[in-house]
């Protein structure tokens, strides 16, 4: 994307490099100390790959003990320190600065203690999404929060970002379901927070870290909350003739009383899209495709689902389909879950966004982003966490045109704009990263963002954990600990506040 | 008494001194001003959860009382926005219009006090955050605040989170204000996510002594799929005569006949899917093993209601802990109890609600050893009047300690608001 504004890098490090290196693979064992070009190159991005950047070292600690030995080394040394999850972040979170260390997780990737007795588990944080549902489902037990990469992101990044999923209505996102961390601050002192049970007295440490980004600590072990699985799930498909049909049901489910396990729109770019690449067998002719999902005993689900397509039909659906089995059931989600692969085959490059907006304004929302969609001339297509506001277009493009790639990410802004001007925030999932960083003093006015700020220079008063993330640096506050702003060099000056 | 400071400003103050500000500029000002004089003050809604916490003298007291009424109530968006000291009866009165609730179950701390309904403003529930039974299926108080607005300790007016579910824009600040007991915001302004309100309840009493069976009963519960929104259990013990009374007293129900211990299961839906659970319960649970009776909907609604209400221990003059364990030392606990304290435990196993008579303080020290052995903490909510302060009422350790004030100088650098109300430094 445009070129990207990073904290001043700090040249005494660089031209220390050498001794860096050296003193880390004395602190850990010196295999897992990488600085040659060949062995940090994977390094140099997460997901959001527009961005590259070469770090100054990667690290890749294997215990506690050593993330504490790194991180207070590098705090005495005023050294960067850049954590790193699985790299599946989509806002440049893990993005690497190059006079920072890199600090991988990946060898942290052991579940530490299955415990059935007090419905948790106990993991460290390497360790995949799914492969803790995968430890506990052989007792009929899952981790609820279920982000669409939850077979390669990793579970101590699900709290650094506050992950959350297509159930998040009815179960809640990462903060929800997690109940104890233990984490490194960057002086190196290892501290736990939380444990085994409900709520824990005092101030609510675990609920800060949890969609900090990795800007306050970092997690070294999670212990997250197992449910039960529901007895009967069951889903509806349903296609509409238009996206203000479909909204319009979306909004009197919830209205009417239901609290769906999940609830996600597609719009006609995306139910094209996904029915070629994963033969889902969508209704092609729908302007707007809805999947309803509803768990419970067998009556309840019955008799919501009756519900559903009662007021889906009201609303003058163009075809209904309730599942009659599981394999039918997950047939109704395949394409949906292949949303991101789907859009990645029919062009060179798509950018996701991820803003949240009130449910009730999805229509006008998706009318918007059409209009925007023929202004840009880019195609974008749209799905939408119905249950809980999240909306993710994606918007193709061929990145190795540079026009396009400047109309790609003036668009993704009016996009965010509408988003905010329709009552909702930048970011519902994904986290703000180096991505949306630029935009936070509009969502926020200059005493919210010194508020956060001074949190974040209580816990790292040196400003090394992370730098250059979440918080704007064209305002020069993520940096000098203090909101300043420089109006001209706004990206998105006419972006409402609220 | 301490003196009270001269705030230049136009803001009503009554006859003992307590400043009324209408709304959050007018916090602001008064803030400003008390940083500048680097004077403290307590922060009170309506004083129905004033006795929770460190007794603490500041020169100031500012009620937030005046700062009340709902903004913004949109059912269809599952949030209603409310001004801090909203009391929670015209909140619950608005959401019950539209079959909607708060369904962290707001406990009604005037029983304890008063032995009458006072349940307070939405405001101290958020500071402090002591959600009721269906806690261990929907989340406590903090799970259900989207977004709020308020005065830092320097007197800025901040706000963090929004009305939206999914929302992970910048730190989630929200989750530190619930439970922070006002020592770090002064609330003007609250969003709450709500839920709809479940048809109908149903509560499966189940008559049993044996605490290793009642531990394993929970244990079952929830690892059961039948959605169990309540669970409790009430001892016979200890047999004390004035106990027993008092619990015939409030548990007093046509099917609740059984004069032993008993776990209460409740379950919500429609008729038909309660039906189906407690068929599903029976079978999982083995229920056939065991007396058992149902209370219908008419009986089911008030026996919650009356377990929130900590009408067990409506206006004791003892101490009353707040006792949160892991379930699996739940057996353990229950045998150090014995016949010797009045307690009954809630959250399928995990929240013990004991009463340490007054002059038996040391057992305090006690029992807090060994909540943090089984995992967990103690609160001591309300103190007796000969109570000795020798144990603290929180719960917390020296890194936990270190990063809490850390945290409280970045919001309230001059200890301004609330200070000792928690702790000590804080």
């Amino acid at each position: 994307m445009t070129e990207l504004a990073l904290p001043k890098i700090d040249r005494s490090i660089l031209n220390n490099k050498d001794l860096i290196v050296k003193k880390l693979s004395s602190l850990i064992n010196p295999e897992n100390v990488l600085s040659h070009a060949d062995e940090i190159k994977p390094y140099e991005t997460d997901a959001l790959a527009a961005y590259t950047q070469t770090p100054l070292a990667v690290v890749l600690p294997e215990n506690t003990e050593e993330v504490s030995k790194i991180l207070k080394y590098c705090y005495e040394e005023n050294i960067k320190v850049v954590p790193r999850g699985a790299g599946t972040g989509l806002s440049g979170g893990a993005l690497p600065l190059q006079d920072a260390v890199l600090l991988g997780l990946g060898k942290f990737n052991k579940i530490l203690e299955i415990d059935f007795e007090n419905k948790c588990v106990v993991t460290q944080p390497g360790v995949t999404n799914l492969g803790i549902t995968h430890a506990v489902q052989h007792k009929g037990f899952y981790y609820a929060p279920d982000p669409s990469s939850q077979l390669a992101c990793s579970i101590g990044g699900n709290v650094a970002e506050n992950s959350g999923g297509v159930h998040s209505l009815k179960y809640g996102t990462t903060t929800n379901n997690i109940l104890g961390v233990e984490m490194v601050m960057m002086d190196g002192t290892v501290c736990r927070i939380g444990g085994k049970t409900l709520d824990q007295e005092g101030y609510d440490i675990m609920g800060l870290i949890c969609g900090s980004e990795g800007l306050l600590g970092v997690i070294t072990e999670v212990t997250v909350k197992i449910l039960k699985k529901p007895q009967v799930v069951k889903a509806a498909l349903i296609g509409f003739p238009s996206i203000k049909e479909g909204g319009d049901a979306a909004s009197e489910i919830i209205s009417s009383g239901i609290v769906p396990a999940g609830m996600e729109i597609m719009d006609k770019a995306l139910i094209e899209a996904t029915d070629n690449f994963s033969k889902a067998g969508y209704p092609r002719d729908a302007e707007l495709l809805l999947i309803v999902e509803l768990d419970g005993t067998e009556s309840e689900v019955n008799e919501l689902l009756k519900k559903v397509s009662d007021i889906c039909k009201k609303n003058n659906c163009s075809s209904l389909k309730l599942s009659k089995n599981e394999k039918e059931r997950l047939s109704f989600w395949a394409g949906r879950k292949a949303a991101f692969p789907a859009c990645g085959a029919m062009a060179p490059d798509y950018y996701c966004m991820d803003g949240s907006i009130p449910r009730g304004k999805l229509a006008e929302a998706l009318l918007e982003i059409k209009k925007l969609s023929e202004k840009y001339n880019l195609l974008v297509a749209n799905c939408f966490h119905a249950g809980d506001g999240n909306l993710h277009p994606l918007i193709m493009f061929d990145g190795s045109d540079k026009e396009q790639l400047r109309k790609t990410e003036e668009f993704g802004a009016e996009i965010l704009k509408t988003c905010v001007r329709l009552g909702g925030v930048i970011t519902g999932e994904h986290g703000v990263g180096v991505e949306k960083r630029e935009l936070m003093c509009e969502m926020f006015n200059d005493n919210d963002i010194q508020q956060q700020l001074d949190i974040k220079k209580a816990l790292d008063e040196k400003n090394l954990l992370n730098p250059g993330k979440v918080y704007p640096i064209l305002r020069k506050c993520a940096e000098e600990g203090r909101v300043h702003v420089h109006k001209n060099k706004n990206k998105f000056p006419d972006l409402p506040r609220f | 008494m301490s003196t009270k400071i001269k705030i230049n400003s136009q803001i009503f103050q009554d006859s003992n001194n307590i400043f009324y500000p209408k709304n959050e500029q007018e916090v602001s000002l008064l803030v400003k001003e008390l940083y500048k004089k680097n004077s403290s003050t307590e922060l009170i809604g309506t004083n129905s959860k004033n006795f929770i916490g460190n007794k603490t003298q500041s020169a100031n007291t500012i009620s937030l009382s005046k700062i009340s009424g709902i903004i913004e109530y949109l059912p269809e968006e599952l949030y209603i926005k409310v001004k801090a000291c909203t009391p929670i009866e015209e909140i619950e009165k608005a959401l019950d219009k539209n079959n909607q609730e708060l369904a962290f179950e707001p406990i009604d701390f005037g029983f304890v006090e008063t032995g009458k309904s006072n349940k307070g403003t939405i405001g101290g529930y958020l500071s402090c955050n002591f959600a009721g039974s269906r806690r261990f299926k929907v989340g406590s108080v903090r799970d259900h605040i989207l977004g709020f607005k308020g005065v830092n300790g320097k007197g800025d007016i901040i706000k963090s989170g929004g009305t939206v579910v999914k929302n992970v824009t910048g730190y989630d600040l929200s989750k530190l204000i619930a439970g922070s007991f006002g020592t770090l915001v002064a609330l003007t302004e609250v969003t709450l996510k709500v839920l709809p309100k479940k048809k109908l309840s149903s509560t499966i009493a189940i008559y049993v002594d044996d605490k290793k069976t009642v531990f394993e009963l929970f244990d079952q519960m929830s690892s059961s799929s039948s959605e169990i929104s309540g669970a409790v259990y009430i001892p016979l013990e200890p047999n004390e005569d004035d106990f027993q009374k008092n619990r015939d007293v409030v548990f007093k129900f046509n099917d609740l006949k059984y004069e032993g211990s008993f776990l209460a299961i409740r379950v919500e839906g429609d008729k038909i899917s309660i039906n189906e659970k407690i068929k599903a319960l029976n079978k999982e649970l083995n229920l056939e093993k065991y007396k058992t009776t149902i209370l219908d909907v008419y009986q089911s609604v008030p026996f919650w209601k009356k377990i929130n209400n900590l009408e067990l221990f409506s206006k004791t003059k003892n101490n009353l802990i707040r006792l949160v364990i892991t379930p699996s030392n739940g057996v353990k606990m229950m045998q150090f109890l014995g016949n010797k304290f009045k307690y009954y435990i809630d959250w399928c196993g995990s929240l013990f609600w004991v009463e340490v008579p007054a002059k038996k303080n040391m057992k305090i020290k006690e029992l807090k050893k060994i909540s943090q052995e089984y995992g967990g903490y103690l609160t001591i909510v309300k103190t007796s009047d000969e109570y000795d302060y020798e144990e603290t009422l929180f719960t917390i350790n020296d890194v936990r300690l270190l990063i809490s004030e850390k945290i409280k100088k970045s919001f309230d650098p001059k200890r301004i608001f609330n200070p000792g109300k928690m702790y000590r430094g804080i």
